[in-house]
């Protein structure tokens, strides 16, 4: 079964925000001199952040906020946030893998960004039964 | 460079306590979107039978990575910090964390090993309150990319 895919809106306020938010103020995050000086395109979001979006999207599809007993990512493409209004999406689908007789659902997750996958082994399993 | 593979195995001294806030819970929830009331209502987290205000699931990275420091910045690992980038990351849950929890890190070097020209170092951080619940423990494994 294919959950209803999400998408999310990432902005460099937004960048700023988690910064700030989570104490991981690595200036690749904010900075496109410092960004490109180390080979990156420009500034580029928290693999984090890209977590926390997928932790959102489990959150809602389970209907509650305890609900995620596991989540596990590969970060494999860094999402590139151009300083604009617009910034960039992050859309995030899955597909049950399993659902276990003790009420455990098992997914696997694609997150993309303009189309091309940012993480890979993205799993996570949820408690849908209370 | 090379890390030192005795490492593996090696476990640091617990962090000192951290004290989960509700102001940061909700700080944290507010600057990933995450609007659900557990996050930011004492009063919705209670019907879902928490005590107070639930961190949304990445929240143990901001206790996480500050404990992940001792391995970071400890010289006799070796690591070079400019050439690491976060590879894989994993949290797996006993429970929730929710405000006034009051927890305790201790790091664990899972693996070292060396492939294609570069080192990949896992830790797993054991968070736990200060009663010694076991509450999230988080897995990262940091990429030392070789020098070109």
């Amino acid at each position: 079964m294919e959950l209803p895919t999400q998408t999310f809106r990432v902005t460099r306020a937004d960048l700023v925000r988690y910064a700030g938010a989570s104490g991981d103020f690595n200036p690749i995050h904010w900075s496109d001199r410092l960004a490109t000086k180390v080979g990156l395109p420009g500034v580029i979001a928290h693999g984090m952040f890209t977590m926390a979006l997928v932790g959102r999207a489990l959150t809602t599809w389970a209907g509650s906020a305890d609900a995620v007993v596991d989540l596990g990512v590969r970060f494999t493409r860094p999402v590139v946030v151009p300083d604009d209004d617009e910034g960039t999406e992050i859309v995030v689908s899955a597909v049950v893998r399993e659902v276990t007789e003790a009420g455990l659902t098992r997914l696997d997750i694609t997150a993309s960004c303009h189309g091309e996958k940012v993480l890979s082994q993205a799993r996570a399993t949820l408690r849908t039964a209370r | 460079m090379s890390l030192d593979h005795s490492f593996i195995g090696r476990s640091y001294p617990p962090t000192a306590p951290y004290q989960v806030g509700r102001e940061k819970i909700r700080e944290f929830a507010t600057a990933i979107g995450a609007t659900d009331p557990a996050h930011h209502d004492p009063e919705a987290a209670r019907a879902l039978g928490h005590p107070d205000v639930v961190a949304p699931p990445t929240f143990p990275v901001v206790l996480t990575m500050a404990a992940n420091r001792q391995l970071i910045e400890d010289p006799a690992l070796g690591l070079d910090y400019s050439r690491v980038v976060h590879g894989d990351q994993r949290f797996a849950y006993t429970r929730p964390v929710v405000a006034g929890d009051e927890l305790v890190c201790v790091n664990t070097v899972e693996g070292v090993t060396s492939r294609g020209g570069h080192e990949f170092v896992t830790t797993r951080t054991d968070v736990k309150t200060t009663a010694g619940e076991p509450v999230v423990t988080a897995w990262m494994k940091l990429v030392v990319r070789g020098e070109a």
